[in-house]
């Protein structure tokens, strides 16, 4: 029952997104063919015009778009002769993918063990040295990152290649980049929800049980703090798969990030809709197994479809 | 015979940033084999962090003094592994809040079986069933069922006596209790300290029992230590406490009890004056700024065991010969 509602928000959800995408596109001022307006006859623009339905009403516009993205077709790209969205993003999504889940499982296993070494060290030096890193890691963004990366591991240690997408090789510099700036967000959260757990009672009937620090640790602590990050990493993981402009325009990577901005600037229509479609399925479909995983992780959780309850 | 637990001249400190706390100041006594000891005494009289200390719980740095003997070996200097495999098996302890004692995401059988599985070699299985049969021990129905519940599943009462599942697991000589009752409705409080005795007779442990309850006192324990201001003010049986106290401390708290069967509406009588400043005690007897009979040498002085008679002792200069007679009122009326 709670999973039948559950997926039919998701869909209102993902509609109401694209609704607004929709008008909020039509109402910025331009078109796509605005730069070869000075040079195409009248006559030529509007055929190009009525290929994409471009001339009809903008409510006929609406009811044809979203009539094909029931089929899941999101339509032809105008920028694109030869690709249409759908194959924009099949082909760019699995490089994006394979990028946002190596940065998210270093942000993860690394935010999360720092964030623990320092709760434990509460105020002493390690402690001190983690959040130093974490104040770097959320405050140098990762276009100055990257190139420093790229200056070392690269240019000179010659260890790792400078860019461009091919090899697990190419893709270590550019997710390490990337998982920066959430590793160091990860750290803080699991660094205060760890600080805030060990000074918990049921820590201290651990230790009166005569267990083991990493027992305590283990068992008893990072179960119990995990959770403000698990809600981090929900909206954090569609970010990360859907690609990011900065990393993949600096490290030259065909993936989904560049099309964000790219359709935006010119007016590529269809494929503005069709990314923020995409991106928000990702997120909304994140968003609910993030609520199932609390449920695994704290039994007090239920859940259920009456607010009430 | 020598005691189970003795402590002596115990002193723990806590740095803040207002200075050091003087949280227990030269504290001694002893809990003999199979016998209940009540420590009482207000918020803050240092009952919690001695039991704590005994427990292993607070930081060697703070133990500024003092020996904790427990079965005639030293443990205060122990390495943390040696006073592990004390912790939960020779001397257990139980918290003064079920609610919060226990760990939310961890079913109630693997928290009672963790602690057997550490101390002995016993096969998961085994230490199921032992953890059951701990559960129905503590008057839990259906032990098999609530072996997989989650604390939240469970009423105040109930994780109570989880809580002293775990503590007894591994048939301890010492069970220490911190305010075990104090969280709880009056009805649970009375059938948890009915378990508790049942339990002390089943498995002849001895039991410190922290406690602000006076009644509680007289009900569970065979002695009294009175704590005031980090230090011991009076010992005894609780015939003593109760029939012949000699500390205008335990006069006092002895008056502030309510009394059920007065007719007329009386208001109860608190001891005026607040605890002292446990940054910088006073040099004298730490009650005597809230004491009607102090007199000069009580803020001198402070005064060592008087005693009174057979492991009786009050730390009161009334008890010295030279002394005034003071009437010794508790309450008028009490029976």
């Amino acid at each position: 029952m709670y999973i039948v509602k559950r997926l039919l928000t998701m869909i209102v959800t993902i509609w109401l997104i694209a609704t607004l995408t929709f008008i909020i596109m039509k109402s910025i001022p331009g078109d796509p063919f605005a730069s070869d307006a000075n040079v195409l006859p009248e006559e030529v623009l509007q055929n190009i015009r009525a290929k994409y339905n471009l001339d009809k009403p903008l409510p006929v516009q609406y009811v044809l778009y979203m009539k094909n993205l029931l089929t899941f077709d999101l339509g032809p790209s105008i920028q694109s002769e030869t690709r249409d969205v759908n194959t924009l993003i099949a082909d760019g999504f699995p490089v994006s993918a394979v990028l946002g889940l190596q940065s998210l499982v270093i942000a993860l296993l690394f935010g999360i063990l720092l964030g623990i070494i320092a709760a434990l060290n509460h105020n002493r030096l390690l402690d001190r040295l983690a959040m130093f890193l974490a104040i770097i890691g959320i405050s140098v963004p990762s276009f100055i990152l990257a190139p420093l990366l790229i200056k070392y591991f690269a240019v000179e240690w010659k260890l790792l290649p400078v860019a461009s997408w091919g090899t697990w090789a190419h893709s270590i510099l550019p997710s390490i980049a990337l998982a920066t700036t959430p590793m160091a967000v990860i750290a803080r959260f699991m660094r205060s929800s760890m600080l805030e757990v060990m000074q918990q009672n049921y820590i201290k009937t651990a230790e009166a049980k005569g267990l083991s620090p990493a027992t305590i640790v283990i068992k008893h602590g990072i179960r119990n703090a995990i959770l403000p990050v698990i809600t981090f990493i929900g909206p954090l993981f569609a970010v990360l798969i859907t690609g990011t402009f900065v990393i993949e325009k600096i490290f030259a990577i065909p993936g989904l990030g560049k099309y964000f901005v790219d359709s935006i600037f010119n007016r590529d229509y269809p494929v503005i809709l069709g990314t923020t479609v995409f991106f928000s399925t990702i997120l909304v479909i994140t968003l609910f197994l993030v609520d199932i995983s609390y449920r695994l992780i704290d039994p007090r959780i239920k859940l259920t479809s009456n607010k009430g309850d | 015979m020598s005691h189970l637990l003795e402590v002596e001249h115990l002193k723990v400190t806590f740095p803040t940033y207002g200075g050091e706390v003087q949280a227990v100041r030269d504290v001694s006594f002893y809990v003999d084999q199979g016998e209940v000891v009540a420590i009482v005494g207000e918020s803050g009289s240092g009952k919690t962090v001695t039991v704590q200390t005994i427990m292993g719980l607070i930081p060697a740095k703070n133990i500024k003094d003092g020996n904790v003997r427990f079965n005639g070996k030293e443990i205060l200097h122990l390495s943390k592994k040696e006073m592990r495999k004390l912790k939960g098996s020779e001397i257990g302890m139980v918290f003064q809040d079920p609610m919060t004692s226990l760990n939310p995401t961890m079913k109630i059988g693997k928290q009672i079986a963790e602690g057997i599985r550490k101390h002995q070699k016993l096969s998961k299985a085994e230490a199921k069933q032992k953890a059951i049969e701990l559960l129905r021990l503590v008057g839990i129905p259906n032990a098999e069922e609530r072996y997989h519940q989650y604390p939240h599943e469970f009423s105040g009462g109930m994780r109570q006596r989880v809580v002293i599942a775990i503590a007894l697991a591994c048939n301890p000589k010492l069970l220490i209790a911190d305010e075990p009752t104090t969280a709880l409705d009056v009805t649970i409080q009375a059938q948890i300290l009915d378990l508790m005795k049942e339990l002390q007779k089943k498995m002849g442990m001895s039991i410190i029992l922290i406690t602000h309850d006076l009644g509680v006192v007289a009900e569970m324990a065979q002695r009294v230590i009175v704590m005031y201001g980090g230090t011991v003010v009076e010992t005894g049986t609780v015939f003593d406490i109760f029939e012949n106290p000699k500390h205008p401390y335990t006069w006092g708290l002895l008056r502030s009890i309510p009394n059920l069967h007065d007719k007329e509406k009386k208001r109860l009588v608190p001891i005026e004056g607040s605890p002292p400043d446990l940054f910088s005690p006073p040099k004298g007897c730490p009650f005597a700024p809230r004491c009607p009979y102090a007199m000069e040498i009580c803020v001198e002085k402070n005064p060592t065991p008087f005693h009174i008679s057979n492991g009786h002792t009050a730390n009161c200069w009334l008890n010295d010969p030279r002394a005034p007679k003071v009437e010794a009122f508790i309450a008028e009326g009490r029976e």
